[in-house]
């Protein structure tokens, strides 16, 4: 076949196609307008955000529910630089986006020329990889390397920088079916004498724990996951970043670990004689807790092998995908029971849960924590939460409870403020039919209110909860336990009323600061198709943890 | 300790900023770094002298993997490696002690590279050890200047990278 001339511009969006890239998410400017121009007489959809790092968000928001590589776009120097957060915050916890920008004329560059930023120096230390294309030849296979490279081994985000004059030079479009990139061999399949090591620790062990992270999700491992738990009888407790790998009332489910998790989840760590890690990279905030990690077996089940030893020893590593490795493992798993150790966690655990009830709510305030509890009866199946950061993140990670399609998402790793809501954003994009729940402070929700416009501008039906306690409530916490009390620039006030804020974009909503409204609000909430914004009082006094 | 970590890398723009930057990040301090392009013209070998304790040398072998450009890593221990190091040092020099220098020079295998009326400037090309030694001698005439070109290394034997 003759390959067809076009411009590069052109070119890209049809290797976007080839991708089976439906939506981008982005804000265009000069410098990447070619690229706009040939998206605008496409089939692709572009959602137009009101600030890049949204962008960015919204497309990873988007990725972690198809669990394929999502795209974001933005202009050349402050367009890019905005992105910034966002790509850090989706190589944290490696998610799979491909982020265009456009950048100034090629024979421009290093000039300092308008709108100019070294995106790709900038952003080297939170990509996966990145590509100055500079040769307008280059790009359909620079396209389908960024593609791979983001979506597999350990998923992450990539960056095309791409000079206007690039965009508009006249190529031969041929997109390669496959790419070979010598640097660049991730492991799929675990080691088999690993694997065996693996299935002869669980048949000795008494007290064997699961950790399921964030990894499981990508290509549906977590199911595979629960099969092992339940096959072999293993507890499961999840990093933050693997809430929902299984569903919250399975009756191996114990909670989330660290320094903000479960004490049941934390007590069974501690007890455990053989830990398996499987896509946890366990950081300082989720291992804080374990106390004996010198005695413990611990299994490490990860696609990273520089993630394996990093932060725990490792006494038998296994790199490899998690779906490969745990289908692997599944062939010659043994079928298990440990009445005793469950036994133990669960009386435990009904010990911890007289503390844990759902609090009464304070007159004029609603109880988060109880708040959340109403919420779980309400949601459908398969909800998808969005959680910010900060005191509304740990309300929410605790006190959910999903179902076996559910799903939590939320920046972990990075801590980004303002992400909920556009990553609800792309979340609903590529789930319409599923509800999607955003859940952030007022403080979360300042960074991030203009993409509100989005939503609406693009009949978005992403619900809103506002946590409202007029304070930045985890940093007052902090204040409060190592700084004797000296709370300092963490209160709101001059905050806007967020439900007339809403109005103003046309979207209804409703305030609540009694705990009897809270269900009938909810409940509206859930029955609007439209955008809806709930703000909630909650006591300011409240703590993220107990 | 001091390790000696070759790297093959593949030759374009970029990927030097890429791998020094990595070194910054995860705090290793970087002590000589070499690079040139190898027979394969697609392909440069980097070779960097680094410190750490071995906890850190695994872990910056297993980031530099992760760099897509990163074709090959590699660490050598000391006593299998083939390093040598290219120093150029201008040192005072009036005519009545061009002799001596001279046979200096001869003893450590030093070149005279390039003499003026009150300078002499020696070429050495040998492992760290012998270079301190070199520099060592030199001193009491008086180093007006030095340039090192950082270690680049082979491991002894028939294996290659």
């Amino acid at each position: 076949m003759v390959p067809k001339r076009m411009r590069a511009a052109k070119a890209l969006v049809k290797c976007l196609e080839k991708e089976n890239v439906k939506t981008v998410f982005g804000y265009p400017g000069a410098a990447v307008c070619p690229f706009y121009d040939e998206m605008s007489r496409t089939g692709i959809e572009h959602i137009l955000v009101r600030h890049e790092a949204n962008g960015g968000h919204a497309a990873s928001g988007y990725a972690r529910i198809t669990g394929r590589p999502a795209v974001c776009a933005a202009t050349s120097g402050p367009g890019a630089t905005n992105l910034i957060t966002a790509i850090a915050t989706a190589y944290m916890d490696s998610i799979p986006i491909v982020v265009i920008t456009g950048q100034v004329s090629s024979e421009q560059i290093g000039r300092d020329v308008f709108q100019e930023a070294d995106i790709t120096g900038a952003a080297e230390p939170f990509v996966k990889h990145s590509y100055l294309l500079k040769n307008a030849a280059e790009l359909p296979e620079t396209v389908k390397k960024a593609f791979y490279i983001a979506s597999t081994g350990r998923p992450g985000p990539v960056l095309l920088d791409i000079p206007v004059d690039v965009q508009l030079a006249e190529i031969d479009f041929d997109y390669p079916e496959k790419i070979e990139i010598r640097g660049y061999k991730p492991s799929f399949f675990g080691n088999k004498p690993q694997i065996k090591r693996v299935i002869d620790a669980v048949r000795v062990s008494q007290k064997p724990l699961i950790c399921a992270g964030g990894g499981l999700f990508g290509n549906d491992a977590h199911i595979l996951m629960r099969k092992f738990a339940e096959t072999a009888d293993i507890p499961v407790i999840t990093t933050m970043m693997g809430i929902s790998a299984i569903e919250s009332n399975h009756p191996l489910h114990l909670g989330m670990i660290g320094m903000h998790g479960k004490e049941i989840a934390n007590d069974a760590l501690n007890n455990c004689d053989l830990l398996i890690l499987l896509g946890a990279r366990v950081n300082d905030r989720a291992v804080l807790a374990l106390k004996n990690a010198e005695n413990l077996k611990v299994v490490h089940i990860d696609v990273d092998p520089a993630e394996i030893g990093k932060n725990i020893p490792a006494s038998i590593p296994v790199v490899g995908d998690a779906r490969a490795v745990l289908e692997q493992l599944l062939e010659l798993l043994p079928e298990k029971k440990h009445a005793e150790w469950n036994g133990y966690l669960r009386d435990r655990n009904s010990e911890y849960s007289i503390r844990d009830v759902a609090p009464d709510d304070k007159p004029g305030c609603v109880n988060p924590k109880t708040f959340i509890k109403k919420l779980n009866r309400l949601i459908p199946d398969d909800t998808v939460i969005v959680s910010d950061v900060g005191q509304n993140q740990i309300w929410t990670a605790n006190n959910i409870e999903l179902g076996e399609r559910g799903r939590f998402i939320t920046s972990g790793g990075m801590g980004t403020m303002g992400y909920s809501l556009p990553a609800a954003i792309g979340a609903k994009k590529a789930a319409p039919d599923r509800e999607v729940v955003a859940i952030c402070g007022d403080g979360g929700f300042q960074m991030q209110s203009m993409e509100l416009a989005t939503a609406v501008q693009h009949n978005v039906g992403v619900k809103v909860i506002i946590m409202a306690n007029n304070r930045l409530g985890m940093v007052r916490e902090v204040q409060e336990k190592l700084y004797g009390g000296n709370l300092t620039a963490v209160f709101l006030d001059g905050s806007p009323d967020f439900v007339k804020l809403a109005a103003a974009y046309g979207i209804n909503g409703e305030y609540v600061d009694s705990g009897g409204e809270a269900e009938k609000a909810l409940i509206t909430l859930l029955a609007s198709k439209k955008p809806y914004v709930l703000r909630v009082k909650v006591d300011e006094n409240e703590r993220s943890v107990l | 300790m001091k390790h000696t970590i070759s790297i093959l890398v593949e030759n374009h723009a970029g990927v030097l900023a890429r791998i020094s930057g990595l070194f910054a990040r995860r705090g290793f301090n970087i002590h000589s770094l070499a690079v040139g392009v190898t027979e394969n013209e697609k392909v440069s070998r980097v070779t960097i002298v680094a410190e750490g304790d071995n906890y850190a040398l695994e872990q910056i072998e297993k980031q530099l993997n992760k760099l897509i450009d990163v074709i090959k890593v590699r660490s050598v221990k000391g006593n299998e490696l083939l390093s040598r190091e290219l120093v150029l040092i201008k040192v005072s020099c009036a005519p009545a002690q061009r002799h001596e220098l001279i046979s200096i020079a001869e003893i450590c295998g030093a070149k005279i590279s390039d003499v003026s009326k009150e300078t002499m400037t020696l070429e050495l090309s040998a492992n760290e050890a012998r270079i301190a030694t070199f520099e060592d001698l030199l001193k009491s005439y008086g180093i007006k200047e030095t340039a090192r070109t950082g270690v680049i290394a082979l491991q002894k034997g028939s294996g290659a990278l």
